[in-house]
């Protein structure tokens, strides 16, 4: 029996561990589900790059408020994992602040800790307030209701909650070394729970003993139930930011990709030398099925690693013209589609057996309308906004281009622009011929 | 005529066995766009007084394939590109000025891929270099003092991260240089980018460029420069959908170079 509490702490870890490898899993399954590209260059700019966006959150920055709120939490999130490794020992090993003899250096890290999570719970709420008292712009528009809406405030609570029960934990701990209670060594600095400690004047030990156990215990199993909520939250860019900076655009950002099976096709066709009726060329490989982007398979692993990144903060919709300006155009909800329709492509294929099957639905219509995908002016701001190096564009361009080469069911005025392109030579019916009146005229 | 321009074509240098410093890329707008010609011309004004040995493509240029390619009509922007690339290779060209951002950035960043390389720059940042290697000077301060605002063209700014050179030129004009309340990497679009200019823009509030003309009115200026003979056109449409033609100009580096050098 002395060993129960050891034993299902083991079970829990190992469940909320076991349960949150599955979802990984299922998540670079998704991901993989793309096309396949190239990004193995720059390897020291790309790490340079995580440092700096991930790491150093030079890009949250932007914008002063919610970029020093952000790191507060952030900062917060990853000290306080410290605590977290202690707690894991202490539950397996039956023990009680295994690393006091750390001394002085222990107290330090518990006080900073404890301020740490001051700092959190007043950021979390100036955050809540913002979302729900002032109701900034951004967090308000047609995509952020249900879920997403939903997402982005139960985080708030649960790292309250998880706060207030360690500060609380502290708290009951105090009293308790306070008490000279035995097992309750005197260890630690309590900067804050000191203040909450006196709450609990007049509770005999025992009651004060279980009190420290259960918000010891709901604090890990907090954390574990928050590790496992992150798959089907934003939240995941607490994981992905890292991948998703490394992997982000190093091309200057006006600069699109030219897709390689098209060069190849005009090679062919302004080659005078070609055979017309030689067989296609040997590199065949780089044919896609189709051109551009009709549904989440047909983009690249890098835009999909992008979807599951994205923090839905709006910061890209925020500056996008399309939607300052009344359009549908969202950029974030560019991203959210993406991810949504690649979930379900998910669950499709867990469905059948690993096989997906066709469901008569894709990304575009399903998801993104071509209304959509036709405001935007192609202006990079969303991609200079992100945080976290999103090319929302990208995605755009690639529907675009599956509307244009694939159904050609581009915008009257622009099917006259571009053969106006083909025939003269400019988007304007004018004759090529008269290309230098200009130099001629007064 | 004074001012008449020295535009030599690149068949005439090759036919007399010369090859000019920079060949100009003049583009669709600046060859065709009534109002973006005359900046063509003030461009060309100033590259005379500098005594540059440049040249133009004329009959042998095409459209660069920027608006094919942002609509996505990837093809037709290969065609385009690779015939360019081959006339240009033909020449043997190195260095490129281009007074339109779009060229710019096609010609900079999409040709290599296709066999193109060429040191592509922007009109403002030659212009700069003109004026830092004293090949030409101002006179007069007809600007001195005048307040100034500059609108980034999405396709110079961000696309490519030059937003120096074209505000270290107003600067020159002993003008007042006044930023928009977006500006710089922040720069909101005029509108036309991804082959907007060539189409209808969906429903919504209003036109961005009315939202970036009310941006730039905010600043009370009494001109509004502009680096892109796109940005140029609706910036103009927005000042005048405001009715204030009167009080505001809109006008390119260039043409505020030009004018200021009394060409
Ligand atoms: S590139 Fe398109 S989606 Fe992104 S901000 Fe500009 S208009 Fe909006
Ligand atoms: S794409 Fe980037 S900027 Fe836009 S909502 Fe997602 S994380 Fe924020």
């Amino acid at each position: 029996m002395e060993y129960l509490p050891n034993i299902i702490f083991l079970v829990v870890l190992i469940a909320g561990i076991g349960f949150f490898t599955k979802n990984v899993k299922r998540l670079s399954r998704n991901i993989k589900l793309g096309r396949d590209v190239d990004v193995s260059d720059n390897t020291s700019q790309r790490w340079k790059n995580m440092a700096k966006i991930a790491l150093g959150q030079t890009k949250m920055v932007v914008r002063p408020i919610a970029g020093f709120l952000h790191i507060i939490v952030y900062v917060g999130f990853i000290i306080i994992n410290i605590e977290v490794v202690e707690i894991i020992l202490d539950g397996l090993l039956g023990t009680h602040r295994l690393f006091a003899p750390l001394g002085t250096v222990y107290d330090i890290l518990i006080g900073s800790f404890e301020i740490l999570a001051f700092l959190v719970i007043v950021a979390v709420t100036i955050f809540w307030v913002r979302r729900n008292i002032i109701r900034i712009k951004r967090f308000i528009k047609p995509e952020m209701t249900g879920w997403p809406k939903n997402d982005g405030n139960l985080i708030l609570y649960i790292e309250l909650v998880l706060m207030a029960l360690f500060l609380t934990m502290n708290g009951a701990d105090y009293q308790l070394q306070q008490m000279g209670a035995a097992h309750y060594t005197e260890a630690g600095m309590f900067p804050v729970s000191q203040f909450i400690a006196p709450l609990f004047d007049g509770m005999t030990m025992s009651s004060l003993i279980t009190l420290e156990r259960t918000t010891w215990w709901l604090h890990i199993i907090g954390i574990l139930c928050f590790l496992n909520y992150l798959y089907y939250s934003k939240h995941l860019h607490i994981l992905l930011a890292f991948p998703n900076t490394y992997y982000g655009k190093l091309a200057p950002k006006g600069q699109f990709k030219n897709l390689d099976a098209v060069t190849a096709e005009v090679k062919l066709m302004m080659d005078p030398s070609a055979d017309p009726f030689a067989a296609p060329a040997e590199d065949e490989a780089a044919e896609p099925a189709k051109f551009g982007a009709s549904d989440v398979m047909d983009l690249s692993w890098v835009q999909l690693l992008n979807s599951y990144t994205c923090t839905e903060c709006g910061r890209c919709t925020d500056e996008c013209p399309a939607n300052q300006t009344g359009k549908k155009l969202s950029p974030r909800k560019i991203m959210m589609d993406t991810r949504d329709r690649l979930e379900e492509v998910g669950k499709n294929i867990d469905a059948n057996k690993g096989q997906f099957v066709d469901d008569g639905k894709q990304l575009l219509d399903g998801y993104i309308s071509r209304e959509e995908l036709w405001a935007c002016t192609t202006c990079n701001a969303c991609v200079q906004a992100c945080p976290v190096s999103i090319d929302p564009l990208s995605i755009i361009m690639d529907m675009r281009q599956y509307l244009v080469m694939e159904e050609s069911a581009a915008p009257t005025d622009l099917n006259n622009m571009m053969g106006n392109v083909e025939n003269n030579g400019a988007p304007w019916p004018f004759n090529q011929m008269d290309r230098l009146n200009w130099a001629k005229e007064e | 005529m004074a001012n008449e321009l020295k535009v030599p074509t690149m068949a005439e240098l090759f036919a007399a066995g010369q090859k000019p410093e920079v060949l100009f890329w003049v583009g669709c707008a600046g060859s065709f766009d009534d109002r973006a010609k005359k900046i063509t011309k003030a461009f060309v004004q100033l590259l005379n007084r500098a005594k540059v040995s440049f040249a133009v493509l004329g009959t042998e240029e095409s459209c660069t394939g920027d608006p094919a390619k942002r609509s996505g009509n990837e093809f037709l922007f290969q065609m385009q590109a690779v015939t360019n690339i081959e006339v240009m290779n033909a020449y043997g060209i190195n260095k490129i000025v281009t007074a339109c951002p779009h060229c710019f950035n096609t010609i900079k960043n999409e040709y290599p891929g296709l066999g193109g390389h060429y040191e592509v720059v922007h009109h403002t940042q030659f212009l700069k270099t003109l004026f830092d290697d004293k090949r030409i000077t101002l006179e007069g301060g007809q600007f001195k003092g005048k307040r100034i605002t500059y609108h980034d063209p999405c396709y110079l700014g961000r696309a490519n991260n030059v937003y120096e050179a074209p505000r270290d030129l107003i600067r020159k004009l002993d003008a007042e240089l006044i930023e928009m309340k977006s500006c710089k990497e922040k720069g909101l679009c005029c509108g036309a980018g991804g082959a907007q200019m060539f189409k209808e823009p969906e429903k919504g509030d209003k036109d961005v460029n009315i939202e970036r003309t009310e941006q730039a009115m905010e600043t009370q200026p009494e001109i509004i420069a502009a680096g892109c003979p796109f940005c140029n056109t609706m910036m103009t449409d927005g000042v005048k959908n405001k009715e204030k033609e009167g009080a505001i100009a809109v006008m390119d580096i260039a043409e505020l170079m030009a004018s200021a050098g009394d060409l």
